[in-house]
């Protein structure tokens, strides 16, 4: 399936991503020509087929409900872009 | 000082335990590689203090007979595993300066039994590319040339640092990831030895997510006895990570030698596929007629879902990767482009941040996950990787391991497959069936083609089974006798 410019900036869109107008058409293309290769998957016979969703089959374990470790601001600040204290700072989001 | 950097990780353990050498001397030697060897690019980060100091801390429990199983092997780390208190970038300019504040599992099981960090090693970005060209830091150059030409060759990808770093003896072994080949390619290309586990032999706690069902850790090394040292270290149930195994780890090592007397080897037809080099197919019979001397059973066995793995990958990984790299938005830690609000700091901040190909995937995983194509896309791949994974179910009640190669070519030259996305995917082709499958992979060098590059072999085994391929794999590494080492150029 072809996918125009306008599939190429709603998807980047969705994936917050810039991208700029004169990489549009060329992503466009190498979508297109990497979606046409991955189509002949539809030739495969998956009727009845049960969907893979994980590598090994086991059932997710549980844990006990408790505190591991927290307390600790400086370290989960220690990389923040701004901080203020013992905030991030992130750009304003309510008017 | 030059035969320190020789010895293998099991020469080197011998004569550190006899005393014969010291971690500091050994260091010390592996430094001077590493700062001669700049031109490959290997290294993103290099840290010698660090690695005289555990060098130092190794001697000392070595004096007081309190040394670990690595004690005082100096190593090379990809820089995809989260480093305590050391700059982990997994190539990309997203992370910046990126600190970790916590050890990966699997780096901190290689400190707890005494091995020494010599640095972090490039890779494709995000581990997405077979030929370390996607790195944010330039891609890494081989160390191996072909005869009378002295175009840079790749050393494949995305661990194309750690394969690049362990052929030309700048550590004696080094921590790897494979997605869809991401080790075993780029041992293939270097004359080296690399094994992905089975999925969830090595925790991923810590190890920066590419595709979480994909990923898995594993060893490059100079011999089959170093790689099965070394992934003995790296394994083991981890609570942190909740697909991690809960099995027991056997002894790998002692496994190398064993007998492989009566094995049932199956040969897929499958991956004789259209266009693959003449040297290659010859390779291959080559390591069947090696394998059937050793007392193997050959059996053709047939995979025929194969080529149907390489499109299945590309909707499955790219789809997780969508998911796991939503992450880096510009707010907690690495790269932030301010912009005029909210989402456009988001936008610039990824649009700065990320490279071509790592956008490209995360648009194809954006695309095939996005409302009206998840059905006919995503559900039909994760079908698809069912069939594929009931294939080799199918040949193991069949067979005990399986023999092919593990790349359609030798080493290509830097930029040969830059233009083309689906020509570099194709590299992936003998590999990326075993990580949706979930089942361990190793490759073994196995000879040199006739412009004297390192070509290898895969061993593809049940679940668990490691062990055998260490046996089987130490059959090819004699049969074979590869010796070669890169010509030094740098």
């Amino acid at each position: 399936m072809a996918i125009d410019a306008a599939t190429v900036r709603k998807v980047a869109r969705l994936a917050r991503i810039a991208e700029p107008e004169a990489r549009i058409d060329p992503l466009a293309r190498e979508l297109t020509g990497i979606m046409a290769w991955i189509e002949q998957l539809a030739e495969v016979d998956v009727e009845g087929v049960e969907p893979m969703t994980s590598a090994v089959s086991m059932t997710a374990p549980l844990r006990e409900d408790v505190v591991t470790e927290g307390g600790d601001p400086e370290r989960v600040l220690s990389n923040a872009p701004r901080r203020s204290g013992d905030f991030f700072v992130v750009p304003k989001v309510v008017e | 000082m030059s035969g320190l950097t020789d010895l293998t990780l099991r020469q080197a353990l011998d004569a550190l335990g006899t005393r014969k050498i010291s971690s500091e001397e050994l260091a010390g030697a592996y430094i001077a590689a590493i700062e001669a060897a700049r031109p490959l690019n290997a290294f993103v980060l290099e840290t010698p203090e660090k690695a005289l100091e555990m060098a130092r801390a190794s001697d000392h429990r070595r004096a007081s007979a309190e040394a670990g199983p690595l004690d005082g092997v100096p190593l090379g780390i990809k820089d995809l595993f989260c480093t305590e208190g050391v700059r982990t970038t997994a190539g990309s300019r997203i992370l910046g300066a990126f600190t970790p504040t916590y050890e990966s599992t699997v780096t901190s099981q290689l400190w707890r039994d005494g091995a020494v960090m010599l640095g972090k090693l490039n890779l494709d970005e995000f581990a997405m590319g077979s030929s370390n060209e996607t790195s944010a830091f330039g891609p890494v150059v081989s160390p191996w040339r072909r005869q009378g030409d002295a175009a840079p060759l790749t050393p494949g990808g995305s661990s194309g640092g750690s394969a690049a770093a362990v052929a030309a003896g700048l550590c004696l072994g080094a921590t790897a990831t494979d997605t869809g080949g991401s080790i075993r390619q780029p041992a293939a290309f270097t004359g080296t030895v690399g094994i992905k586990p089975t999925y969830g032999r090595c925790s991923r706690w810590g190890v920066v997510a590419f595709a979480s069902s994909l990923d898995q850790a594993g060893p490059i090394a100079r011999t089959v006895e170093d790689a099965a040292i070394l992934l003995q270290s790296m394994s083991g149930h981890d609570p942190k990570d909740s697909t991690s195994l809960n099995a027991e780890v056997p002894d790998f090592p002692a496994f190398v030698g064993k007998s492989v007397k009566g094995l049932r080897i199956g040969v897929p037809k499958e991956y004789r596929v259209e266009g693959m080099s003449p040297e290659i197919d010859a390779l291959w019979e080559q390591g069947i007629a090696w394998l059937r001397d050793a007392g193997c059973e050959i059996v053709e066995v047939s995979l025929p879902h194969t080529r149907y793995a390489l499109p299945a990958y590309y909707i499955v990984a790219p789809a997780e990767a969508s998911s796991n790299l939503a992450r880096y938005d510009g707010m907690r830690y690495g790269l932030r482009v301010e912009g005029g609000n909210l989402t456009d700091t988001y936008e610039k901040s990824r649009a700065a941040g990320f490279g071509e190909e790592v956008k490209r995937r995360i648009l194809i995983g954006t695309y095939v996950l996005s409302a009206g194509y998840y059905d006919a896309y995503y559900l039909r791949a994760l079908k698809v990787r069912r069939r594929i994974a009931d294939d080799f179910t199918e040949a193991f009640g069949k067979v005990d391991a399986l023999l092919t190669p593990t790349a359609p070519s030798a080493a290509f030259a830097l930029g040969e497959n830059a233009e083309d996305p689906v020509a570099m995917y194709l590299n992936d082709i003998f590999t990326v069936t075993v990580n949706l499958a979930g089942l361990p992979g190793m490759s073994v060098p196995a000879g040199l083609d006739a412009q004297g590059l390192p070509l290898g072999l895969q061993l593809i085994g049940r679940p668990l089974d490691e062990g055998l391929l260490f046996s089987l794999g130490g059959a090819i590494e004699k049969a074979a006798g590869f010796s070669s080492k890169p010509a030094r150029w740098w």
